[in-house]
Order: structure tokens, then sequence, then C-alpha cells
């Protein structure tokens, strides 16, 4: 125990309450654990030594008892349990550490299981991880109808259910329904699944809607115990045949989302696997083991610290204005009418629910660009994402205007015009004409500058860049441009909205292309690079799988079109010709018109191989180990170049761009820990980027 | 009356009575939770009810203030999962809040406007005192309006004593003691449990508990021991927290049919409402309310007091009682009074009490076919008093 509660200091125990329950139907009686930390629901119930520690010394004073029928465990107001305590696993420092917090949860949850009276767990809100676990051991469990969130989200983070989660639910649920919950959520966007779909997947043997949930929660564990109640569970099979094939599917998901670039997921297959025929204590030793193994890797820690940007620094971003001087906004004028202007007209209406009008010069383009808002409202209409009064409201809300005097009373104007300086100059300098002085002004440019943007403007404190990410409605970065004379209200107006909007905006200084597009373009310029000198396109397009990335870089230029990628690799390489290049079979790409290099079904398309080859410079291009070398070489130094420049105020921003504008996952931690991790900082750069123990293992 | 379309109780339910204060079973506990569970049991003792037939919900509480404000009755039937369509609104005739819940949606059934309804109160003294936040008009007593005591309760019972001379504190002793063994008795046969619905209890630092029993009730209580209480509302007085109902929390619910509805639903009356009415007498003397309205309620019915055979007699005051058992000239020990005791030892949470003496009083119907008719009767604050008359459908002369 001494071991791991120094690293604890700051834990926010969870008690465990024991009161005595007389069960109705002369059921008996049932010592009811409530577990509570003391704190309301926005701070939920987690495990650390102390708690665990407390929870063991209840179930000494119950096994004491011979007076008991059963032993329950509910949490406090809507939360159950959301397992353990991250704060301090991201302070264990030696393996010894890490099995005794394995081995401290096992030991303690175990306990609930091999009672000499049944337990049950009431499971009345969230429960996760760890808080699912200690229900897992229980011998019976009922849960809400009004759970919002159940999950085993450790291999989201780099961990494995490693207080018995592993070993338990396979045996409970089967093995395909256990990997759904430990491998296939966690790695779909960390999905969480509510208390009624618990039960259909048979994690709970009873679903009780919330209002009275816990008395027949009572009422059910009495007719239980008193025989009234049958508890039909799917009877365990040990046949390998299913097993194997459960865990080849989970396996094969694993291996097309992470290419074997984080061990968690790999070790909870090999768990399940054993689940099926292991012993109790040698299941749980194993899952003490892989715990150890992966508390004491740097894949987990990278894990936890994306957790942390993604929870805390980008809902408190870094360098923001003071909330206060944020501007209230009543109505929002789009200009243009195109695919990303309207998709922002739909998102401004929606998310703030104030009038938005659109402007273009057309009539016919403001139309379409209107009735295409229109058809999205009644497509969310039609799939009951809203319901007809709210998309009667959202309709009425979004209109278009040939000029732009109906801009006049909005407090914020945002341009989506096509990406030409001087276009944009002159879109803004005929808004500032109508608009009012305090009007924010905002550009969703890509690349352009924001400070030459407003230069001719009378008041060009007001312009910010708000750059947002394709699909609009999906990604969740912001990136908020700070021009040289934007000031503190425009900013603060600037990340009201962007809040107001959902998304997580980070503050980054007026720098071409901003982050995002800035380090995509140099990882993706040194790829086609390596193309341009004759590695294979599969080859240079496959060199970087070992990252676990969402997509390969020439998917990605496919999603967002050749053009586009071309347009900014053009900019970038104006601002920067040493490292930013024009590939000319790229330029070729986009005149031949095509899509991308990959065919419709995913082969590469002969004709865009022949406009690479085409132009080969080389004989023999990198090979994949090159390529790889050269991709993150590149990102390091391009890293190291915008923290030098301020373009963002910490390399935690950078990350956190990556993670939530680019998708990159959590094992590399965004972008800098992992370069970090593999030399590649030091070997570029000639240090780190963050120091050790915040991203990876303390020294 | 007679009522156009007959009128049926069809069950009641109530979660245990609780003590009021810091230390009581619901002390962190909402009252809006302690009616939602009663009528979530209605409803679930009663499948044969489907939920979009519940026509009303009216509720009572005294002080419609906090969790017991917000119409009550309309929140609580939203909060209980009742389908949205199903309205409803709040009721305060304090004490008799829930027989006037009662009596009110049953004058709407007999006029056609409701089928079914739910009816009941709920009063959580600990977190609503009695009392809270009233502004009693300066005209009450400049005018002498009423007496300085009417507001007072204990004050009220005081004066009854003064009222009815002959109704000692002895006496009165007496009759609490026995309601405190009917109590205890009844308990122990089971007869109170069937109608209790369990309640979740949670204190933030003891974590959840469940609500079984009800918490007032003092079985053992001596003659002896209620002498030597104080007598707080008079020096050497008669009214002492022993001889009166507790200060308490608590919900109860019925389920109100028109006897054609129940029929066509399948659902089976336990009582059959005969009459009821209401009755106003000085407020400094409150507690003499069943009287008149009890002689107006038979006389609507065309019954006279002997065609009684049960009474379930609201006890905020063991002298209430007294009065008005002296009124009818009904023996203190009268076995038709009360057979399970009463508020001296259930506690009375103020608009909830009226529905637990129906439920009491259905009970009794369903274990004595030889009884044909029965009241529920309760004095109110301010002079009042209400009465119900209800015909017993298990009754062995229909047959």
């Amino acid at each position: 125990m001494s071991g791991i509660t120094g690293i604890h200091d700051d834990e926010a125990v969870t008690h465990a309450l024991v009161r005595d329950v007389t069960l109705p139907g002369e059921a008996g009686t049932m010592a009811l654990i409530t577990l509570d930390n003391g704190f309301d629901h926005t701070k939920p119930n987690t495990f650390g030594p102390r708690g665990l520690t407390e929870l063991d010394e209840a179930l000494d004073a119950i096994c004491e008892r011979s007076d008991l029928a059963a032993v329950g465990v509910t949490g406090k107001p809507f939360i159950f349990a959301v397992g353990a305590d991250l704060t301090g696993a991201a302070r264990v420092r030696t393996r010894a550490q890490a099995e005794e917090i394995g081995r401290l949860g096992h030991e303690v949850f175990r306990r609930l299981g091999e009672l000499e009276v049944p337990s049950f767990a009431f499971v009345n809100g969230a429960a996760m991880g760890g808080g699912l676990e200690i229900a897992l051991h229980c011998t019976y469990r009922t849960i809400s109808s009004g759970v919002p969130a159940v999950a085993l989200p450790e291999c989201f983070l780099g961990l494995v259910p490693g207080w018995g989660g592993t070993q338990l639910l396979p045996r409970l649920i089967g093995p395909a329904n256990a990997l759904k919950l430990i491998i296939e959520n966690p790695l779909s966007q960390n999905k969480m699944i509510k208390g009624t779909e618990a039960f259909k997947l048979g994690v709970a043997d009873a679903v009780f809607e919330p209002a009275d949930f816990l008395e027949e929660s009572l009422s059910w564990a009495s007719r239980v115990l008193t025989g009234e109640a049958a508890v039909p569970r799917p009877p365990f099979t040990e046949d390998a045949g299913s097993w194997e094939a459960a865990v080849a599917g989970a396996r094969a998901l694993v291996d097309m989302k992470l290419h074997g670039a984080s061990p968690a997921p790999y070790r909870a297959l090999e768990l399940v696997e054993l689940a099926r025929t292991a012993p109790r204590d040698q299941g749980f030793e194993a899952e003490t083991q892989a715990l150890a193994d992966l508390l004491t890797g740097d894949e987990l820690r990278a894990g936890l610290y994306s957790f942390d940007l993604v929870q805390r620094r980008a809902k408190r971003p870094a360098g923001a204005p003071d909330r206060a001087l944020a501007r209230t906004i009543t109505k929002v004028g789009v200009v243009g009418a195109g695919l990303m202007a309207s998709q922002l007209a739909l998102l401004f209406a929606r998310r703030l629910q104030v009038p938005v009008v659109l402007t273009d010069l057309d009539q016919a383009r403001l139309d379409k660009g209107v009735a295409y808002v229109h058809a999205e409202i009644a497509r969310l209409l039609a799939k009951g994402r809203i319901g007809a009064d709210t998309a009667n409201r959202l309709t009425g809300l979004v209109t278009g205007s040939l000029t732009k005097d109906a801009f006049a009373d909005a407090e914020l104007v945002i341009e989506a015009v096509f990406e030409d300086l001087k276009v944009k100059r002159q879109v803004l300098s005929e808004v500032e004409a109508v608009v009012r002085p305090e009007c924010v002004l905002a550009t969703n440019t890509s690349s352009l500058s924001v400070t030459a943007m407003a230069a001719e403007l009378r008041h060009p404190e007001r312009v910010v860049g708000l750059h947002f990410f394709n699909p609009v409605a999906v990604l969740p970065l912001l990136e908020v441009v700070r021009g040289e004379r934007t000031d503190d209200a425009s900013l603060a107006t600037a990340f009201a909205v962007g809040k107001a909007l959902r998304k997580s905006g980070v503050l980054v200084k007026d720098a071409p292309a901003f982050v995002v597009n800035r380090l995509l373009t140099r990882f993706m310029g040194e790829v086609i690079g390596a193309v341009d000198e004759g590695t294979p396109i599969e080859t240079a397009d496959h060199a970087l799988d070992g990252l676990g990335l969402p997509m390969t870089p020439f998917t990605l230029l496919q999603l967002v079109g050749p053009a586009v990628g071309l347009h900014v690799a053009e900019t970038l390489h104006e601002a920067f010709p040493g490292r930013y290049k024009v590939s000319a079979s790229l330029a070729n790409l986009v005149k031949a018109g095509k899509p991308g290099v990959y065919a419709p079904d995913f082969t590469i398309d002969p004709e865009a191989r022949e406009i690479f080859e085409s132009q080969t410079i080389g004989t023999a291009g990198p090979d994949a180990e090159q390529v790889r070398q050269r991709a993150l070489g590149a990102l390091a130094e391009e890293v190291r170049l915008m923290l030098d420049e301020g373009v963002v105020a910490a390399a935690e921003d950078i990350d956190l761009c990556m993670i939530l504008g680019a998708g990159w996952p959590f094992h590399t931690g965004g972008i800098t820990p992992y370069l970090d991790r593999t030399g590649v900082s030091e070997k570029v750069t000639g240090r780190r980027f963050l120091a050790p123990g915040v991203a990876s293992v303390p020294d | 009356m007679p009522p156009s379309r007959d009128v049926v109780f069809v069950d009641g339910v109530r979660t245990p009575f609780g003590k009021a204060g810091p230390k009581g079973l619901y002390a962190e506990t909402r009252a809006d939770d302690l009616i939602v569970r009663v009528i979530r049991e209605l409803m679930r003792r009663n499948p044969h009810l489907p939920p979009e037939r519940v026509d009303e919900v009216a509720i009572a509480a005294t002080t419609q203030i906090g969790d017991q404000g917000l119409t009550i009755g309309r929140s609580a039937a939203v909060l209980a999962g009742l389908p949205k369509s199903v309205p409803g609104y709040a009721i305060d005739r304090m004490c008799a809040g829930a027989m006037t819940a009662v009596t009110t949606v049953a004058g709407g059934i007999a006029f056609g406007a409701y089928d079914v309804a739910i009816a009941g109160g709920v009063e959580h003294m600990g977190r609503h005192p009695m009392g809270e936040g009233v502004d009693p008009n300066p005209r009450f007593l400049s005018e002498n309006l009423v007496d300085g005591s009417a507001l007072v309760m204990g004050m009220t019972a005081e004066n009854l004593h003064d009222r009815y001379p002959g109704i000692t504190k002895r006496r009165a002793d007496a009759y609490a003691v026995a309601s405190q063994e009917k109590v205890a008795k009844a308990y122990a046969d089971g007869k109170i449990q069937p109608d209790l619905v369990p309640m979740a209890t949670r204190k933030a630092a003891e974590g959840w508990g469940l609500a079984t029993e009800d918490e007032p009730p003092r079985p053992g209580t001596t003659p002896e021991g209620l002498a030597a209480l104080k007598t707080p509302f008079r020096p050497h007085g008669n009214v002492t927290a022993g001889n009166s109902a507790g200060i308490n929390d608590g919900a109860t619910g019925s389920l109100i049919a028109a006897a054609d509805t129940a029929a066509e639903l399948g659902l089976t009356p336990k009582m059959r409402l005969v009459s009821y009415a209401f009755a106003g007498v000085d407020p400094e003397v409150m507690g003499v309310g069943p009287i008149p309205s009890t002689e107006r309620a038979l006389r609507l019915a065309g019954l006279s007091i002997g065609d009684i055979g049960l009474f379930e007699i609201n006890e905020a005051f063991a002298v209430q009682v007294l009065a008005f058992l002296s009124h009818f000239g009904i023996d203190d020990e009268d076995p038709r009074v009360n057979p399970y005791g009463g508020a001296i030892a259930f506690g009375h949470p103020l608009a909830s009490s009226g529905v637990r003496l129906m439920t009491q009083l259905a009970r009794q119907f369903g274990e004595r076919p030889e009884v044909r008719y029965g009241v529920t009767t309760m004095c109110v604050g301010m002079g009042m008093g209400g009465t119900v008359v209800w015909e017993n459908p298990a009754w062995e002369g229909a047959k």
C-alpha cells in the first residue's frame, strides 16, 4: 500500500458508506454500500488507493456479520463510478507501483464476487472502466435506463480493463459482445452505450427506470433472493471456435485502425482469449502484468496526456482573452453561398439559434446555398435528430440576400469566398461599409494572412480568423487566428462563438496555414516528394502506418481534394520555399481532374500512377523506412519552427490541434510525444518538445 | 348528492411516514420524489389501467413552495412518467388536502368530466415547517375575526378541552396509549405493510437507505410516560407531544374512478363513495370541525350515525377525536373507531393524511363484510372539518 499512496496525495477519496436495508418480501437484510466521493455529479466517483482501502475495510466489517442476506453496491446521484483515478496513474514511476495498483484493485473488487452471500450492483449512473468492473464482480446487476454512459474506455487511453474486466465480461456476455465493449467502442471515438443497451448486451440482469430505480432494484433483489425471480443468462461456452472467431474479428479491427501502433488493444485481445479457460487467479494476474507493462510504457502516458488536453486544455484555451469581453451575437452574416458557406450557415443557425443571412452576387448560387441549408435541416428532421418545431425555427432563421445591407444589424459576419487575398479584402471592405463598428468580421481562410486581409479596413481590430475543418459539422477543432491588430473583445467573441458552436478553439498566430494544414502539408510533401523521386505510391503511402493514423497521406489527399491540397502547398511554398515544394505531379493530377491517386475500389488509378511516373526525377526513391524518417524529421523540424515563431503558446496546443483537427491518435499524443519518444525530436532539433514525464514515463 | 355516476375508490398506497427534522427518515429526500414514488406504485399495482386513461392528477400540499410548489400535481405526473397528455393540479385544504383531492376529482367524475383520476397528498414538514411563508392579514386580529390562538393548532386543542371539560388529560393520554397499542398490533398482524411502498432515502453522509416502515410509532408507550410530558401550549395544560400527532413527512395517493370505467378496465373497487361534506367552525376550536361535516355528510347520504360500522378519524389531537365521539355518544374505546390506530402513532404529514384514512378503511372493509358503511373524517386548520362516507362493496348484505 505504502508504495502507491504517495502518488495519490490529492486523491478525491470515494467513500464506501454502508447502511442496512430491510429488503421487501421478508428477504432479509442487505448491507448496501453507497460509493460517494462527497462531491456532486460533476466530479464523479473514481478509485485510488485510499478509496479501495475504504471499500476493503467496509467489506471486512460486512464479512464479520452473519445476519446478512446480501450485499449491494450503488453510486451517488447520477454517477455509479467511472474507474481508476487517472491522475495517480500518470504518476506511477516503477513497475512495482504499477503491479500494486493492479493487485489492489483485484484484491478488493473480487471480494464482492466471493462473499458468502450474493452481491448486487445497482448501476444507477455512469459506469466506466473500474466502475463497471466493480459491478461485474458482483453476483447480479441491475441498471437504470437513464444511465447515459457505460463503457470500458481503457483501450482508448492505452490501458486494458485490468481490474477483472477482461476476465469477467467475456464469461458473462460472451466474447463477441465483450469485445464490443473492450475493443470496438473504445476504438470508435470512445463510444459509450446507454443503460438500456448495456442491459440488452447482458451486462445487467435487469433494467429499471430512473424515477425509482433503487427501490425497484431492491425489490427485484428480494425476489431473486427468495427465488421468486429467475435470472436468465446465456449459457457460458468454452467452445474454442466461437472465441477464436470473436477474437479474430476484433483483431482485424485493431489491425485496421492501429497497424500495431499501440500495444493496449492487443494485450486486451490476449486477455480475452485467456479468459476462455484461465482460472480466476491466473486471469487476474495476467491483467495485472498487462497493466504493469502498459503503465510503464509511453503509449499510455501519451494517451493520458491527450485525454488531459482534450478534457482540460481544450476547455480553457491558452492565451484566450477574458470571456467577459465577448459580445453577444444575435445575428450572423455569411458572405458566399458555396458549400463551405452553407455548412457554416447551418452550423451557426443550429448552435447559436439566431438569424443567419447568406449573401452572394449571383441569385442562382444564393438560392442553391439557402436551399442546401434548408434541405440539410429537412434531413435532420427526417432522421429524427430535431423536431418539427425546431426544423421550422431553423428554416426560418436561414435566409439569403443579394446585397450586404442585410448585415447591418449583425454582430458577426464571416466570409467564405474564394481563397484570394484581393477578393477577400474587397469583400471585407464592402461588409465594413454596412455593419456597425463593433461587428466582428471573421474569415474562414485556410492559409491567407488575416493581418493582410484587415490592413485596409477602418477597423482592422475586429478582424479574426475562424478556421473550420471539413466536414464542419464533425471535426471539433477551430483555429482562432489573431491578426496583428485584432483586439481582445473581438478575439473573446470569436472564442465564445466557437464554444457555442461546440468547437474547441485554439489560439494561433497569423502565420501561413496556421497549425494543422501547415503540418499535414509538410508531412504530405515528404510522402509525395518520395513518390516524385521514384518510390512506388503504395510504399510511400504506407510508410507511416506504424503511427496508427486515421488514414494514409494519399487517402487524406483524396478526402480534401487534390486541388485544395495543391493550393495550400503553393501558399506554403511561397512562404517557406525551402521546406515546402510543389509537386509537378500533384499539379498534373489536379489538371487531369483526378479525385486522387486511388480508384473507387481503393486500387491505384493507373492514370494517376502514370501522371506520377512520367515526372519521376530519380531512378529509385527512398524506401519505406527512409520515407518514414524523412516525414517524421520534417514534422519535428516544422513543429520546432512553429514554436519558435510563436504560432501557438506551447507544444501542447500543436498536439491538441492534431488530435482534434486531424484526428491523430491519443497514443501518439498528437505528434510531439511520439517525436520525443522515438528520439526524432532530439536527432532533428537537438531537444525534446515536452519534458520527460509530461507525456512519457518519468525518468 | 346523489351523484349522477357512481364513484369508487380503487386503490390507495403511501410511503412510510417519517419524523420531520434532520434525523428523520426523509431529512434529505425531496417531497416531490415522495409523491412521484406513490404515483408510480399506484400505476404498477394496477396494470390494467392504461396510463393514458388517467384523466387528472390532483395532489395536495399545504405549503406549496419549493419541491411542493410548481403545481405539484402536474409536475409530479411528469416526473412519474405519466403521458404528457395527463393533466394535473395542486390542492390545498391544509390537513384535509388529500381528502379534498379525492372529493374534488370524485365530483368531476360524477359530473362526467373524468373517468379515472389520481388523488393524493404530500407534506414534508421537515423541508416545509408549518406556517412557512404565511402572512396572516392583520384584520384577523384587529377585527376579532379569529382568536389569537387560532393559528397555533396546539392552542386550539387546549381550547377544545375548555369546551369539553369532561375530556381530561388522563382520558386523552389513555386514548393516545390505545392508539399506539393498536398500531403496534396492526403492524404485527401485517395490516399496514401492504399499503406501504418502500422509499429510497439518501443522506449525503450515510449513503442510500430504504424506508419500509413508519418511523413515528412509539410502541410500549405508557400512561405514566405520557403523564410526564410537557404541555407546551399552556402551563399545566392538557395537550402534549404524546397525545397529539407529530411533525412528519410522507405522501399518499389513491386511484379514484367512475364505477362503470372501473368495470370496463377490470379494476376492482375497494370502496364506493356515498357522500362527502366539509364544514366550517370557529377557527380557535378547529378540532370540532368533523362534527358538523359528518352530520352534513350523513344527511346527504340519508344515513344516521348508527349506520356507520367503521370510523377512520384523523388523530391530530386525542381531544379532538374524543370530542367527536362524545358528541355522537360513542365510547372512547369503541372498536369501530380507528381499529388499526391513528395519527398519534402513525404521524400526520398534513395534506397527505386524508388518503391514509381511506386506505385503512378500504382494507378493513375487505376484512369486514358485515360492515356496510364507514366514514373517514378529519379536522382542518382555520376551523374546518371534512367527512367522506363510504360503502363497502364486499358488504355481505349486498349478496
